[in-house]
């Protein structure tokens, strides 16, 4: 195949190497700035639009939160809690959830399916649901619980940080339309830069404990977000503090797998000798008439 | 199912074989992982103002097809306009879920008329309607028109009609809108998007 529109770094259930030889991509990352957002769902509503998602209309359930939980066909939401941090002091905090395309994906490591879960040179982690089976091994590799498994294909879904758009220089949908610039997009190393100026400011408007979310357990995100309290994340409606991959799925993917192929293959090796030395069993006329 | 000693060796060596081919490689070729098609190429960029609220955003409307003679056009998606000094491509909620405004099946596409006491209502033509409006509001005023007060001072009033402007009216049109109603003496004059 000719030149893709971005490179491909690691592919689920490849043991092939990646092609690597063209210089490093810039890295991408979507920043999102708590403190500015007003939780009007604009990022929701372009989201649906830009990927012909519909979602069904969601209820009310006491808070704003609709629909209630991530789904196949709402790859972002936003998620509002009450929060008393200090006493007598209530604070409302929104934060959109979504994919946080992380550098070491959880979701690719679990997946068993061949090229089902790639994650580009730039940082994108994207889902490629023909190749998907639908086993949902990515929902409990993640970190974040974001993926959803759809009931009409029995393939999952979740954000892919408009990796359309990106290839062709635009920026993701939700991030163009925010109306009040909660969400930017640009190289990491530029949202990195323009973090540092917002909790400079929160600092000084009293938010001691503001700062960055770029966990590291997960080799950091290309998603991430300026948090007011970046030391009680769970606050945000239950952000992990120190997200990493799930120890099942390293043991699983990490030593299980490549000791069973070892074992699978000793089998058949174990099973030739035996052929060559003791030779095949000799079946009785008789017997084979008594069975069939 | 009865499967003998020997059929089962075979399904065995068979599925075996066949795993093994496809490990070294002789599986069927998988479909690449490659980017969704980026799918604004090519179509028809047209600027146009959010219908919405007096903030009066800028937006790029995408449509199928270059405008050439056979083809139809479609409008497919919509965006902020980058280079409106209102909005710099952001838009709001409402106005980020307009494709479905345009494409809604309630959306009112003509003039359509109901006659007192009907239920029904009739589709006419914008001539009609538009004579019909003209005929209605000369009658009015020609009954209601104040032109002068208690006083003898001329004031020009015409207070038994309102009229509503658009709120997706540009600077220009909301100057004329307001010429055209002053003008007739009309005092109740609102746009739609302080509703």
């Amino acid at each position: 195949m000719a030149l893709q529109s971005l490179d491909i770094k690691a592919r689920s259930a490849t043991t092939t190497p990646s092609p690597s030889a063209r210089g490093e991509a810039v890295k991408v990352a979507k920043l999102i700035d708590i403190s500015k957002c007003i939780g009007c769902k604009a990022c929701q509503v372009a989201c649906m639009e830009w990927n012909d998602l519909r979602d069904e209309v969601g209820d009310n359930f006491g808070v704003y939160d609709n629909p209630r939980d991530l789904t196949d066909q709402s790859w972002t939401l936003m998620r509002f809690s009450e929060v008393e941090v200090q006493a007598g002091k209530l604070e409302w905090l929104i934060r959109k959830d979504g994919c946080m395309h992380c550098a070491d994906p959880g979701c690719l490591k679990a997946c068993p399916s061949p090229g089902a879960i790639v994650q580009y040179a730039n940082g994108i982690v994207d889902f490629h649901q023909e190749n998907c089976i639908g086993c949902g091994y990515c929902i409990t590799g993640c970190p974040f619980d974001i993926p959803r498994i759809s009931k009409k294909d029995s393939k999952v879904y979740k954000c892919t940080l408009c990796s359309d758009r990106v290839a062709v220089g635009m920026a993701p949908a939700c991030v163009k339309t925010c109306p009040t610039g909660a969400i930017v997009f640009g190289s990491k190393e530029d949202m990195i830069h323009h973090a540092e100026g917002r909790i400079a400011d929160l600092k000084e408007r009293g938010y001691q404990n503001a700062g960055l979310y770029d966990p590291a357990g997960v080799g950091g995100t290309h998603v991430m977000y300026v948090l007011q309290h970046a030391d009680q994340p769970e606050i945000y409606a239950g952000l992990p503090k120190d997200p990493s991959i799930s120890p099942m799925v390293a043991l699983w993917k990490g030593i299980t797998k490549p000791l069973a192929s070892f074992g699978l293959g000793l089998a058949v090796l174990a099973g030739f000798f035996h052929y060559m030395t003791a030779g095949p069993n000799e079946v009785e006329d008789d017997e084979e008439e008594h069975t069939s | 199912m009865q499967v003998t000693r020997r059929q089962f060796f075979k399904i065995c060596t068979a599925g075996v074989g066949g795993s093994s081919l496809a490990m070294l490689g002789f599986s069927p070729t998988a479909a690449l992982a490659e980017v969704r098609a980026f799918k604004l190429t090519r179509t028809t960029e047209t600027r146009s103002t959010c219908p919405y609220c007096s903030v009066s955003c800028g937006l790029l409307v995408y449509s199928l097809g270059d405008k050439a003679k056979n083809a139809k056009s479609e409008i497919i998606h919509i965006e902020g306009d980058p280079d409106h000094p209102v909005n710099r491509g952001t838009l709001c909620p409402k106005g980020a879920g307009l494709l479905d405004f345009v494409h809604s099946e309630n959306r009112l596409k003509y003039p359509e008329y109901r006659a007192a006491g009907s239920k029904e209502w009739k589709r006419i033509s914008w001539d009609e309607a538009f004579t019909r409006i003209a005929k209605h509001m000369k009658a009015d005023r020609d009954a209601n028109f104040i032109a002068t007060n208690d006083q003898g001072v001329t004031v020009n009033r015409w207070t038994t009609t309102g009229l509503l402007a658009s709120s997706a009216a540009s600077n220009e049109t909301g100057y004329l809108t307001v010429k055209v109603a002053r003008g007739l003496g009309i005092v109740a004059l609102d746009t739609q998007a302080r509703i």
